[in-house]
């Protein structure tokens, strides 16, 4: 038990010294030098080589990396100098918020929506329910997302006028009219996931109903719920999680694109600014948080996996 | 001599027919999405031929119109026909999605071989390199491979294709792991073969069907990727014609003029869900694990 942990934080721990050399390097291969950036047009050589001391520029690389490192476990992550704001407070505090709602609120519709189209289309199979299931997990899948925003703001924003179409209202400061306004973002966000949900489900559950001990459930006499969503359903939370946990790299993607649509001011939004602004030391704030975003997350799957199925549990 | 020829010309190409052509033609929806991409390969072609005025050419006076007889699917704001910027789109995309996934191809698979073939110290530092690649979203590193590089079309494709290099390569030293201690490579060495002879005739063709497969899925999102990052307006630089530029371009004028964006949005949504149809194929007439069950 202890040797499994150890080797598996030793390798977490491997791969985040990874991350955060890919960072560093990406702030090293950025074009421009940042001193006479800072510096601005006008400067002397000794004020130049005075700021390049202080940045600690003049220092071997190793020892940059090492200060940087130490610099970004402190949350000393220095201000933009375009908005002159703290960078921890900027991407931390504010941008992934917005980016944690906005992926666990597209998450949860895809869910409820997801998981019943694909138990019944498992249940049903070659029904229209099942054509339809399958429909839906290809064009959804397929659909560029910023384009499927720019209607939805277009026929239920505008159109319609029953949805803001731009900004975020934080959920935890005013709960209905948070949910209000990330309606449409999650929609948007959200139908590229319900169909691979959907997949997913009424593939893992056509597999678990021919197993025999659905059969010994059938036998014992238990309702056909019970059957499907105790006995069957309990085996497709792996397959199913996993999938979840491998798509994080798309739902990332879709989130930077659903925030540019909607105006969320949050990472994705936070990453397309700097880039366009050439502000570097955001764009790599941006950069390291995802890294870390994904190690957790890959960490966060396989914990559940014990926790789902008892037989991977160490006795 | 000639005889002898022949013979193993026919039963490569039996082997072909047996292990690509019908699998493949079995797979209904893999046809349609492949009869539609052809659709989009000659439009893309003869896109010269086909368009009706230069993609690039401005005309205020007729801008914003809806389609008619001289604009066939309208203009957008700057008055350049969306027919025919529709069309050179078709040639952009399709080049930008096979140019990046190949180049990512070549450069992952020589890393994947390396890293798998000679093992020790420099298949460390590989996979390591290979790891800090795969720790990023694919559009967080095609971002940030922009920022460094700078924009413009060129640089999207060198972008791209770096961001594909982490998924080959490991894909690629997986394989060739497998392959390695098999009975034939070590019959080709006794035989006296040279390292390069057996990684060309006998590690490769074992390892190429799955990354083949994982290139074809691979150039559907290359396709929405790079879309996606003209939509950000990070990628390629107008008046390009580009969908996903045009789509971001329309999308000010979404209730007075909504055939902007509209045209390149839906283009875009059918190339790629035809491509995921072909992908969807490719992977089910390959491999037997994740055949349909219907």
């Amino acid at each position: 038990m202890f040797q499994a942990v150890s080797a598996k934080l030793a390798q977490t721990l491997l791969v985040l010294l990874i991350v955060s050399v890919a960072s560093f390097t990406f702030l090293k291969l950025a074009p421009g030098d940042p001193v006479s950036i800072m510096l601005g047009s006008d400067y002397s050589k000794t004020s130049y080589e005075q700021l390049t001391h202080e940045l600690g520029l003049d220092q071997p690389v190793i020892f940059q990396y090492g200060n940087w490192l130490a610099d970004f476990v402190r949350g000393d992550w220095g201000t933009s100098y375009i908005t002159n704001q703290n960078i921890f407070e900027l991407a931390v505090l504010q941008a992934l918020p917005v980016t944690l709602t906005l992926a666990g609120f597209s998450l949860l519709i895809a869910l409820v929506i997801g998981i019943p189209t694909g138990v019944l289309a498992a249940l049903y199979r070659n029904s229209w329910i099942d054509v339809l299931a399958t429909t839906l997990a290809i064009g959804g899948n397929a659909f560029p997302s910023f384009y499927l925003g720019i209607i939805l703001i277009w026929v239920f924003g505008v159109d319609l006028g029953w949805f803001p179409v731009l900004g975020f209202v934080a959920p935890w400061e005013d709960f209905w009219r948070g949910l209000w306004h990330l309606a449409l973002p999650a929609i948007t966000l959200g139908a590229w996931y319900v169909g691979l949900i959907a997949r997913i489900t009424r593939s893992s559950l056509l597999e678990v109903l021919g197993q025999p001990y659905i059969l010994a459930a059938k036998a014992r006499g238990e309702p056909a719920w019970r059957v499907v969503w105790v006995h069957g359903m309990r085996n497709v939370l792996m397959p199913l999680v996993t999938v979840i946990g491998l798509q994080l790299g798309g739902m990332l993607r879709g989130a930077v694109m659903t925030e540019v649509v909607f105006a969320l001011p949050g990472l994705g939004m936070m990453v397309t600014t700097a880039v366009l602004n050439r502000e570097y030391i955001v764009v790599q704030a941006g950069i390291m948080i995802t890294g870390l975003l994904f190690v957790a997350v890959n960490l966060a799957v396989d914990q559940t996996y014990q926790f789902l199925d008892p037989r991977l549990r160490r006795r | 001599m000639t005889e002898a020829l022949n013979v193993t010309a026919l039963t490569r190409e039996s082997q072909w027919k047996r292990r690509f052509l019908q699998p493949m033609l079995r797979q209904r929806s893999a046809m349609v999405g492949l009869a539609i991409i052809a659709l989009y390969i000659l439009a893309a072609v003869f896109a010269p031929w086909l368009a009706t005025h230069d993609p690039t050419a401005q005309d205020l006076m007729a801008s914003l119109q809806g389609p008619s007889a001289a604009h066939w699917l309208g203009t957008d704001s700057y008055g350049q026909d969306l027919y025919s910027r529709l069309l050179y789109g078709a040639q952009l995309a399709l080049i930008i999605g096979f140019a990046s996934v190949a180049i990512g191809l070549v450069v992952g698979v020589a890393i994947g071989l390396a890293a798998g073939l000679m093992g020790g110290r420099t298949e460390w530092v590989l996979m390591r390199i290979v790891d800090g690649l795969l720790a990023f979203p694919e559009l967080i590193l095609a971002m940030a491979f922009m920022a460094v590089l700078g924009l413009g079309t060129e640089n999207v494709v060198y972008a791209l294709a770096l961001s594909f290099v982490g998924p080959f390569a490991r894909m690629t030293r997986g394989d060739v792991l497998q392959v390695k201690n098999q009975p034939y490579i070590e019959a080709a060495r006794l035989m006296g073969l040279t390292t390069a002879a057996i990684i060309w005739r006998h590690v490769l063709p074992n390892v190429v069907s799955p990354i083949l497969v994982q290139a074809g899925m691979r150039v559907s999102i290359a396709i929405l990727l790079e879309s996606g990052l003209s939509f950000l307006g990070i990628g390629v630089v107008p008046p390009t014609p580009d969908w996903g530029l045009m789509i971001a371009e329309g999308r000010a004028f979404i209730t007075m003029a909504p055939w902007i964006s509209g045209v390149p949005g839906v283009a875009l949504a059918i190339l790629l869900v035809a491509l995921n149809l072909l992908g969807d194929g490719l992977r089910d007439a390959f491999d037997p694990t994740t055949q349909k069950d219907a």
